[in-house]
């Protein structure tokens, strides 16, 4: 039997299709404004690819912030499910799940049958998110790509004030202008969301083994940096961007989608109390 | 090979101002208050508590530069030199890198002191909404600060953000309080707090055809809800006095007093004379004139000695 799974994000749609527990086309486009829309065209790209009709799939799961968009689903699932259905396939060891994608990240912590035991999420504020990398590797005249590379050169570890994505942009060109070296300034960038993510994760616990999924976890500067900070070894399946598509196509085939999923949301405390 | 010159939506004016009723070298003591904040940085010039002059400048990368300039312009149209100064106090985000200054105080006592003398003695609470961080302080007859709380570690509810937002809309951000008010209806306000998403959030507005004006109302009602958390979680007490760049927003001000069901002082100057002659009310220049008053009444005290070289 044929399944899809459909994770529409904040930024990208990612779509996966199984035939017997094995991928047989994944495709990735943007969200675009109308996410509906950037669904279907993606389904219809997905289909072709595999070489099937819309008939020939027996069941397709969304998920994602904006997974009920998705009309032609027969089901939707959370996030935090999907997630954990996913990672469990690829990492059956996994007891932490660490999800950070362009507008939220989050983090899982799951039972050995992938069943959701805790989840944290922060989608209030972009430190912390995929978002915060684009904008600081935009201000570093750099790719993200490239980001991380030279992130992986530097050795040095300058604390970045801001936490703000919008304050942290002027602390990257002041750094500029201060002749800091481009790698200490994109470690120091990965440094930083680093120890925003792991806050999120120390919600749940951190426990081994711990999987780093979303399409952040490509940013190998950004893995190592969270490496350092939470002391432990981060494991990163293969296209970890994938990976949520994946589970909803997993929850498609084993037809399981009722899941109660409650997340405890991270609100950053930004008012301090002062003292005169 | 012609660039066309990009037009930078987040560019308020610069201004200085000379008192041309004051004749500085008939005073005793010039004191000197200089607030180099992260986006904005104010001279002002005080001749025996009186203001004198002032000026109003953007802050560059460097604060000691910043000091500089803004000193430089206020002094531009008068024949006082720094060296004719008494007393300087530095303050705000850059205060202890104000090159002509003796001493540094926080922005947030001078913000409350300027208050105090820009709208008076019954002011029990003081919102400074500044560049990069917004206060809201309380205080008392005095303009003595008695609790605050602040945000300065997210640019939701700050200048920077509105700046932000100005750019993204591509409207002067002067003229986006009073164009937030020609709309037909009050819209949902921005559900984004964070800037980064906010911007997203309008790109997306502005795809599905939302009039400009109304995207304007809607962000800065966003803006004053922000500000009402903080306000709240202070506890206000009445008067009320809103100091700081974001001040000169009615779209965000009119919102703010709608939701907090508090009218804020009017901008006139407390002081009848000054209302009378016309004297500039300027909101930005509250923490150099409360920087100008510390220095002068600390002459006064005898608590500091004159430095004056000319």
């Amino acid at each position: 039997m044929i399944f899809a799974g459909i994770d529409v994000g904040g930024k990208n749609v990612h779509i996966v299709i199984t035939k017997d527990g094995t991928i047989l086309a994944k495709v990735e486009g943007p969200t675009g404004i109308n996410k509906a829309e950037a669904a279907e065209k993606l389904y219809e790209e997905a289909l072709k690819k595999a070489g099937l009709k819309r008939g020939d799939i027996s069941r397709v799961v969304a998920t994602g912030s904006s997974g009920s968009r998705v009309a032609f689903a027969d089901g939707v699932i959370p996030d935090a499910a999907a997630d954990a259905r996913g990672v469990i396939k690829l990492i059956p060891s996994a007891r932490t799940i660490i999800d950070v994608g362009a507008e939220e990240g989050r983090a899982i912590k799951i039972g050995p049958e992938g069943r959701v035991l805790d989840f944290a999420i922060n989608e209030r504020c972009a430190a912390g998110t995929g978002t915060f990398v684009d904008t600081m590797s935009r201000a570093l005249e750099v790719s993200v790509e490239e980001m991380a590379k030279l992130s992986l050169q530097s050795t040095r570890s300058i604390p970045m004030n801001a936490q703000c994505a919008v304050f942290g942009e002027s602390e990257v060109v002041s750094l500029i202008h201060q002749k800091t070296p481009k790698h200490d300034i994109a470690r120091a960038v990965h440094d930083a969301i680093a120890g925003r993510v792991s806050s999120v994760a120390r919600i749940v616990g951190l426990e081994k083994d711990v999987v780093m999924i979303g399409g952040v976890a490509k940013n190998t500067g950004f893995t190592e940096s969270l490496k350092r900070d939470i002391g432990m070894d981060v494991n990163v399946p293969d296209d970890p961007e994938f990976v949520s598509a994946l589970g909803a196509a997993t929850a498609a085939a084993t037809g399981v989608l009722e899941e109660k999923v409650e997340a405890k949301v991270v609100e950053k405390e930004m008012i301090e109390e002062g003292k005169s | 090979m012609v660039e066309a010159k990009k037009v930078e939506y987040w560019r308020w004016p610069e201004a200085s101002w000379v008192n041309p009723d004051i004749d500085w070298q008939k005073g005793k003591l010039v004191t000197v208050g200089v607030d180099v904040g992260s986006v904005s940085s104010q001279a002002v010039i005080m001749v025996d508590g009186q203001l004198y002059a002032y000026s109003n400048t953007r802050t560059g990368s460097d604060s000691p530069d910043s000091a500089w300039k803004c000193v430089n312009m206020a002094l531009k149209d008068s024949n006082l030199k720094v060296d004719n100064v008494d007393y300087c106090i530095g303050t705000g985000y850059g205060r202890v890198n104000v090159p002509m200054a003796q001493q540094a105080i926080t922005e947030i006592a001078c913000h409350a002191r300027g208050a105090n003398f820009l709208y008076g003695p019954e002011i029990r609470t003081v919102l400074d909404m500044g560049g990069q961080d917004c206060k809201a302080i309380r205080c008392d007859e005095r303009g003595k600060v008695t609790k605050f709380m602040m945000n300065d570690k997210c640019a939701a509810g700050t200048g920077r953000g509105m700046e932000v937002f100005a750019d993204l809309i591509r409207v002067p951000v002067w003229e986006i309080g009073s164009r937030s008010f020609q709309i037909e209806k009050e819209p949902p306000m921005i559900s984004s707090t964070c800037v980064v998403f906010a911007k997203t959030e309008v790109v997306g507005l502005l795809q599905e055809g939302v009039p400009e004006n109304d995207i304007m109302a809607a962000y800065c009602a966003a803006m004053a809800h922000r500000i009402t958390e903080l306000l709240n979680r202070l506890g206000m007490e009445e008067k009320f006095a809103i100091t700081g760049g974001i001040a000169k927003n009615e779209g965000v001000v009119k919102r703010l007093e709608k939701e907090l069901g508090v009218k804020a002082a009017d901008k006139v100057w407390y002081d009848p004379n000054m209302r009378d002659k016309g004297l500039p009310f300027d909101t930005q220049i509250a923490g150099g004139i409360g920087a100008a008053l510390f220095a002068f009444a600390m002459l006064e005290r005898g608590k500091a000695q004159s430095a004056r070289k000319a």
